[in-house]
């Protein structure tokens, strides 16, 4: 279904051409997510490491990607080397994002929303950021993740849920975060992508909102001493309790809440303070 | 908002009201293939795919409208409108057809408000629930779980609908942008869950055990343990369908991300759900643990359980300013003291009576370094971990 759903795409764009394989390929329509990767990176054939056993046609696949396919090649196999050129530049790709230099590239686009927003109603739009399910091509399409509610959601156009997951791979977000903790999403106010994002409330932003946040998460924690004016989860600052500060939506009848579900929240908030309670602990020790 | 006849000869949406007479004596008899009401059409407009058609008698019931004439302009024109009578002579009055309109749009989504809370309109919204015409939640491992339409507030203007995933108990914006313009409170903040009470086969129930085996955990499925066996929820009047539980684990090169780190898991209890149903029971109605257990603390079991005495338990807010109060009550006295962690050793008995009613200046006068110093600003909050000299086998395996 996944190759199938390849296949449309490329037929559809091909009278666009730009000057590279590449670019072509990133402006196409669906491959939004994608980001460049850099040629030199291609070119290190030690990067490509085990691809040859992925791809089809690897040789002609990786010319046809850095423009270096002879033409006479191109018409016979253009239909079946198309597709093998999209899924080797896929499989590249998502070692290149996990690298110090594709992570950075990424981290633009994530700060300008390329992946769109986070559904969820509390998330107020918050950024989201690709993943995979399983690091495999052809098993999962690719997903959204959300770093403040920390959950996964589909996208929303099918142009993108039959982009394979592998593209991107399982740790990308997460490492994203990891090496860039000052993009946390703060659990609760607006996010921190600027006013681009916020549609609704975007005169709530910067200053005031970040202030009264500032404020609400400050006791006891020591604050980063930068005066960004938008909350960040930044290295000196703990994230132990940050769970406490996001929002959830309870369901109520008539303004009452329902017996079961709300036992079923009262569980799950005894267990984030339970977890709270450990890593304030950790912490505490640790100092 | 021109109004659009299936007959060629109704033209021009301003001039609204030009239906044939059969429509003045309420349509019972009106062949619905010749004409469409204002209603049908209504309810056929892109992006108001979520609304049912309410009936006209319940409309026509003066008592199912008790209070909305204060909050529609041009009452009388906007009630002539969606019942598709036949407007009076001096409806020369008013000024402009698209107020009217307007006024009409608020006066059935207000009186949709209240139909779907009835029985003919929670029939009617099952049937589009079933069909899938609210879509389906975008969460990943909801695998699918239809969703309903949903208000965060009754009263309009306020916010645009939303959409309720009964699995995850959350609330998501439509992934289409033609329902920006739908007013939440067309389908109000009860509704959804009503709708649930009534229907509570479709509803999931609040406690999930993974599949025993196979699989991959990174996969998301539907939990596939005893599928040949009838799922039962003990609770008759809670949801009897089975949850997908599954809960995202963010992995960095096939490895966890621990909860340690900085960027680590936060949000799971977000989305989680106790294996059992009696497992709910350990918390009360506070949120605190009650059945506190006899593990040792070891600080990275993540079983230890903790307990909460907080007297003037807000919420879920502010319990940020508990982490230095915290006294745990351990096995026994001569337990570590560890990093200077206070930490009163309060005998089981006395342990439970604190925990029926902690004050928050409740005196402490056992164990070596029982009385804890309370910071300043919090009125005493008190965090105990308490054991129960009897409790079920079953909820070790901690330690």
């Amino acid at each position: 279904m996944l190759r199938r759903a390849v296949e449309d795409i490329s037929t559809g764009s091909d009278s666009d051409y730009s000057s590279t394989w590449i670019s072509w390929f990133l402006s196409s329509k669906g491959n939004e997510y994608f980001c460049e990767v850099d040629e030199d990176f291609i070119l290190d054939r030690f990067n490509l490491t085990g691809l040859n056993n992925e791809v089809a046609n690897y040789a002609q696949a990786l010319d046809l990607i850095t423009d270096q396919l002879d033409d006479e090649v191109q018409d016979e196999l253009r239909g079946s080397l198309d597709v093998q050129a999209r899924l080797l530049y896929g499989l590249i790709h998502a070692r290149w994002i996990v690298t110090a230099r594709g992570l950075a590239k990424m981290v633009e686009k994530y700060k300008r929303g390329d992946f769109g927003r986070c559904p969820r109603v509390l998330c107020q739009s918050q950024s989201l950021l690709p993943v995979g399910l399983i690091d495999i091509p052809y098993e999962k399409s690719v997903k959204l993740y959300c770093g403040r509610c920390e959950d996964l959601y589909s996208p929303k156009s099918s142009r993108h849920g039959s982009i394979d997951g592998a593209y991107f791979g399982t740790t990308f977000p997460h490492l994203l975060f990891l090496v860039y903790p000052t993009l946390i999403p703060p659990k609760t106010g607006p996010p921190l992508d600027g006013p681009s994002s916020a549609n609704n409330n975007s005169n709530a932003n910067s200053s005031e909102g970040g202030s009264k946040v500032r404020q609400r998460r400050g006791r006891g924690e020591e604050l980063l001493p930068d005066a960004t004016g938008t909350e960040s989860v930044g290295e000196g600052i703990s994230t132990a309790s940050v769970a406490l500060k996001a929002e959830r939506y309870r369901p109520r009848i008539y303004g009452f809440q329902l017996h079961e579900t709300a036992k079923l929240q009262r569980w799950q908030e005894a267990t984030r303070d339970r977890q709270v309670g450990k890593l304030e602990d950790l912490e505490a020790r640790a100092s | 908002m021109a109004r659009q006849g299936e007959e060629d000869n109704i033209s021009g949406g301003d001039e609204v009201m030009e239906e044939p007479e059969e429509q003045e004596d309420g349509y019972t008899s009106s062949t619905p293939t010749s004409t469409l009401t204002w209603i049908s059409w209504f309810c056929s407009l892109p992006g108001h795919e979520y609304f049912c058609e309410v009936t006209e008698d319940f409309i026509e019931d003066d008592f199912n409208l008790t209070g909305l004439n204060s909050m529609v302009p041009f009452w009388k024109e906007a009630m002539e409108m969606v019942l598709d009578v036949e407007p009076d002579e001096d409806a020369a009055k008013i000024p402009d057809v698209s107020i009217v309109e307007s006024s009409a749009e608020m006066l059935y989504g207000l009186v949709h408000q209240r139909f779907i809370l009835g029985r003919a309109g929670q029939q009617a919204m099952v049937d589009k629930y079933e069909s899938g015409i609210f879509g389906t939640c975008p969460r990943v491992y909801c695998v699918g779980c239809n969703v309903v339409p949903c208000g965060r507030s009754d009263m309009p203007g306020i916010d645009t609908v939303k959409l309720f995933c009964p699995n995850c108990n959350d609330i998501y914006v439509p992934p289409s942008s033609r329902f920006q313009g739908v007013d939440g409170a067309f389908f109000g903040t009860t509704f959804a869950h009503l709708f649930f009470q009534n229907y509570r086969e479709s509803a999931p129930a609040p406690f999930w055990k993974p599949p025993a085996s196979g699989g991959s955990s990174l996969s998301p499925r539907s939990s596939t343990a005893n599928r040949n066996l009838p799922f039962v929820n003990p609770n008759p009047y809670g949801g009897q369908k089975r949850a997908a539980g599954y809960v995202y684990v963010p992995r960095i090169y096939g490895f966890k991300v621990s909860e340690r780190a900085k960027c680590g898991p936060r949000m799971q209890w977000l989305r989680l759900r106790p294996e059992t149903a009696e497992e709910l029971d350990q918390v009360d109605w506070r949120g605190r643990w009650i059945d506190e257990d006899e593990y040792e603390d070891d600080e990275d079991e993540q079983d230890r359980q903790m307990e909460d005495f907080d007297p003037d338990a807000g919420d879920d807010d502010d319990e940020e300013d508990e982490e230095e109060e915290e006294e745990d009550d351990d096995a026994g006295p001569s337990q570590r003291q560890h990093h200077g962690q206070r930490r009163s050793d309060i005998p089981p008995a006395r342990a439970v009576a604190h925990a029926v009613r902690t004050l928050p200046t409740a005196s402490r006068q056992d164990g070596p370094a029982a009385i804890i110093s309370l910071p300043p600003a919090t009125g005493g909050k008190v965090k105990l971990v308490r054991q129960w000299s009897a409790r079920p086998p079953e909820l070790t395996g901690a330690a």
